[in-house]
């Protein structure tokens, strides 16, 4: 079986960050392992400025952030790239199957760095009642079908949560044409950035119903409308405060969710709630030599703090792969 | 008469309060650094906003190119800026920082790709 010393899954802001690092700190023969056919992962949708202010001093959008990063990963030919390479299985051994055109292959790493980012909660995260006409996306994947595919998921849009990108998607849908009726919180205070409410939705005058819940989503074929209700201090609907919105689409954006199902796979101990590794440092898992970064590891609000942490996994692992 | 904003220009995200006169920003406090007092004024005296969005393509690699205006330009222009942005059709392939269209809107701004686009490879 091929040997590598060290092998990093996903190519993101984390998978390559620790890349650079670890090139940095002496490790010469790095294998970097992308989904994709692209590198930079999530930030290649998020089109919004914001990024780049802590990391490199000046207001970036997701790609551009992304771009010097992988212009940097190029220019080491130390760091064998392989995009649209889909890692199906990973054991204790750090021994890793992955799907590539033209076939299967199976590698052991001498070190092995998990950057495969979060996934987005879905509607079958958070109660809510109701049927499941077609109509229903995860923020993020509005976010990819406008800014990826060029197509608008829908006309009138009422906004399930209020994390960042459920935020930066009002003020997307409202510049694209589309209407969005409502941000509905159930928490009495903004889960995104105050800066995103200001910018994304105050700017645009969409109503935010803090306190407020979707209690039930109407439609056959389509969404045609969603019941909201205010709700008191323990979440419960307030009597007599429910109302209908008509719309044809609702987004979801209440938070993301670690996704380590290869170290699951592999045996790594991870929370039952947050879905992250649970170990005595941060960036180390339960097995010796694999370590993890990004929002596989935290969910970070800032793709700049993302860097900063997998900048710490890369070195950690290059000093284990020293001490081999 | 004294004003509360949100400063947007960080994450950090300071509680502002903009004293005005005559529709002059005079004093500025709540910032934690300079950047505060500039946006307050410039919310106040001429509210502006980079446009961030992305063009259609033909015959390259990616579908839609990313773009952005590189400044800011007046927040009432954005739904303009929108309509003119929906009308562009890139063919030629750019790199991240290449302007798509100079003097966008003719207010002295270009509006520039932030991804790099290639030809398709087949």
């Amino acid at each position: 079986m091929i040997e590598r010393d060290l092998v990093i899954v996903g190519a993101g802001p984390a998978g390559m960050a620790a890349a650079l690092s670890a090139y940095e700190h002496g490790v010469r023969d790095i294998l970097l392992l992308e989904r994709d056919q692209y590198l930079g992962g999530i930030l290649n949708q998020c089109v919004h400025t914001g990024f780049g202010l802590d990391y490199f001093k000046e207001v970036l959008t997701g790609p551009e952030y992304a771009g010097r990063f992988i212009k940097k990963i190029r220019a080491v030919k130390d760091i064998e790239l392989s995009l649209r390479s889909f890692v199906v299985s990973l054991t204790k051994d750090k021994v890793l199957t992955y799907l590539k055109p033209g076939g299967l292959v199976q590698i052991k790493a001498g070190a092995l760095i998990m950057a495969t980012g979060a996934r987005e909660k879905t509607r079958e995260m958070i109660p809510i009642a109701g049927t499941r006409p077609a109509g229903i996306f995860s923020a993020g994947l509005a976010q990819k079908l406008i800014n990826i595919e060029g197509l608008l998921p829908g006309r009138e849009v009422v906004i399930v949560g209020s994390g960042d990108i459920g935020l930066i998607m009002a003020r997307r849908f409202t510049l694209e044409g589309a209407k969005v009726k409502g941000v509905v919180e159930i928490q009495k205070e903004t889960r995104g950035l105050t800066r995103n409410v200001v910018q994304c939705v105050e700017d645009f005058d969409i109503p935010f119903y803090l306190k407020h819940k979707i209690t039930r989503i109407y439609g056959r074929d389509r969404v045609e409308k969603v019941g909201v209700a205010q709700v008191d201090e323990n979440f419960n609907e307030i009597a007599g405060s429910r109302f209908d919105i008509t719309c044809d689409t609702v987004l979801i954006s209440v938070g993301l969710i670690p996704e380590n199902e290869l170290l699951e796979m592999a045996g790594v101990e991870l929370d039952k709630k947050t879905n992250v590794p649970i170990a005595k440092e941060v960036n180390k898992t339960s097995i010796d030599g694999v370590f993890v970064c990004g929002n596989a590891c935290k969910i970070y609000d800032l793709a700049d703090s993302v860097t900063r942490d997998s900048e710490l996994a890369g070195r950690m692992a290059a000093e284990y792969i020293k001490k081999q | 008469m004294i004003k509360q904003l949100t400063c947007i220009e960080c994450p950090v995200g300071c509680s502002l309060a903009a004293d005005i006169e005559n529709c002059r920003v005079v004093k500025v406090s709540g910032n934690k650094c300079p950047r505060g007092e500039a946006y307050a004024v410039s919310e106040i005296e001429n509210p502006v906003r980079v446009l961030t969005s992305a063009v259609l393509s033909r015959g390259l690699d990616l579908k839609m190119v990313p773009a952005r205006t590189d400044k800011p330009i007046p927040k009432a222009k954005l739904y303009e800026a929108m309509e003119a942005l929906k009308k562009i059709c890139v063919t030629q392939p750019l790199a991240a920082g290449d302007v798509i269209v100079p003097d966008f809107l003719g207010i002295g701004v270009d509006l520039i790709a932030t991804r790099e686009a290639g030809q398709v490879k087949i």
